[in-house]
């Protein structure tokens, strides 16, 4: 700390010369609050999206497509341990964020509240889904707060394959007989508007926003990442020969931009409060899988009183 | 912003306990990469003894084989300069003498 700067000024420093913060330095209550939030929310929808894609295991079309959905799924279970990790440098416990997601005080992400009912959604989750994850966590890999930035940069060298997989998936599909192509049509029909939602609402209606911005640990606006994300999204659906159920969907030569329809936000707003077609059934999944391996962590942790016991 | 959840007006700001709680200890983990190099710290995870926390940390930190050796050390064993203290603990960063770059050398002499 530089002589006589308060702990105030060291803080406004390093974020000024886009230092890191790490979990030793002084913060505002604020910046830690909005972070325990944001990184505890990262790591409870990582934990929560398994379930979607885990529906799929057991029916994967092929051997090599289970053993790739399930290194995926795995991936995900990974994503979600560096960040509850991550959320612990702040001083909050591993337990007290596991209570706060089983009572619902914590959210998760609204996307994972959504069936998956055949195997392209498999494909357009991978691709769609990672795909929009992906132009969100590139921009947390330059996150002010240390520990998340660094999560975040071991969690995108993972993400691209999860993307490229789901392409993959889709692009078989497309090439298969009409019912396999249509069944591709369908499954962008149900996600196309989700994955648009998972950017947030609009940066006018988007209270926090500046504050994160001022703060670093948001380095980009909603509106902007989900621009970002249609203009790469679109070619490759070209790509595939499926239509983009948005009639309003139009390259826009002056802005150098696609222009987009408006999304439905009542459905956004229904979905966040907890109305999602699947919003019950993925919490009480997570409660009782939990509640069913109680005894797993308990003989666990007697095994190692035990051990402990004989070694003294 | 993807994984974040908007605000809902009902939305109760949490005081969180800040007790660190946790039904197993916590542990750092260090990965080798490969041979010839240092074991370098990768993460951290909770695991109730050394030998689960071993696993673990394999299944967390080297799905690709990201290692070919692992260390776990107990969190709360590890020794830390004071961060308050670091100016006068670290004050040798104040010798540029100590560094190649502060001696000049004529051009002629070439690369040294
Ligand atoms: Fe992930
Ligand atoms: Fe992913």
């Amino acid at each position: 700390m530089g002589i006589g700067m308060t702990g105030q000024e060291r803080f406004e420093q390093l974020i000024a010369s886009d230092e890191k913060v790490e979990p030793t330095d002084w913060m505002p209550e604020g910046y830690r609050k909005t972070l325990i939030r944001q990184i505890a929310q990262h790591a409870h929808s990582e934990i929560i999206g398994m379930q979607p894609e885990g529906n799929w295991i057991t029916r994967a079309p092929t051997l090599r497509r289970k053993a790739i959905l399930m290194a995926k799924v795995q991936d995900e279970a990974g994503h979600g341990l560096y960040l509850y990790s991550a959320a612990e440098t702040l001083g909050v416990g591993r337990d007290e964020l596991v209570e706060h997601l089983h009572s619902g005080r914590h959210k998760y992400s609204s996307i994972f509240n959504y069936p998956t009912l055949t195997w392209a959604d498999i494909g357009a989750i991978g691709w769609l889904v990672d795909g929009a994850a992906i132009t969100n966590q590139v921009m947390l890999t330059r996150c002010s707060y240390g520990p998340y930035a660094r999560a975040m940069v071991r969690i995108c060298r993972e993400e691209s394959f999860h993307q490229r997989q789901g392409f993959e998936i889709m692009l078989t599909l497309c090439r298969g007989t009409p019912e396999q192509k249509q069944m591709a049509q369908d499954a962008l029909n149900r996600w196309w508007w989700p994955a648009l939602m998972m950017f947030g609402p609009h940066d006018t209606d988007s209270t926090h926003t500046q504050q994160s911005m001022a703060w670093k640990i948001k380095r980009v606006s909603n509106d902007d990442l989900r621009q970002q994300f249609v203009d790469m999204t679109v070619p490759q659906a070209e790509y595939l020969g499926l239509t983009i159920p948005d009639p309003e969907l139009k390259w826009n030569p002056e802005r150098g931009h696609y222009d987009f329809g408006e999304i439905d936000w009542d459905e956004f707003w229904r979905v966040v409060k907890g109305f999602g077609p699947e919003s019950r059934d993925r919490l009480a999944h997570k409660v009782r899988a939990w509640e069913e391996g109680a005894w797993v962590r308990e003989a666990a942790a007697a095994y190692a009183a035990k051990h402990r016991k004989e070694a003294a | 912003m993807t994984y974040e959840v908007p605000r809902t007006a009902d939305e109760k700001d949490l005081d969180y306990r800040q007790d660190g709680r946790s039904q197993w200890p916590m542990w750092e983990v260090f990965v080798r990469q490969k041979r010839g190099l240092s074991h370098v710290h990768a993460g951290s995870l909770h695991a109730p003894d050394a030998d689960t926390a071993l696993q673990m940390a394999r299944d967390v930190y080297t799905r690709r084989v990201e290692g070919i050796s692992i260390w776990v050390v107990r969190s709360d064993q590890v020794v830390a300069s004071d961060p308050d203290e670091a100016d006068a603990f670290f004050e040798a960063a104040a010798k540029p003498y100590r560094q190649a770059t502060y001696y000049r050398i004529p051009d002629e002499v070439g690369q040294m």
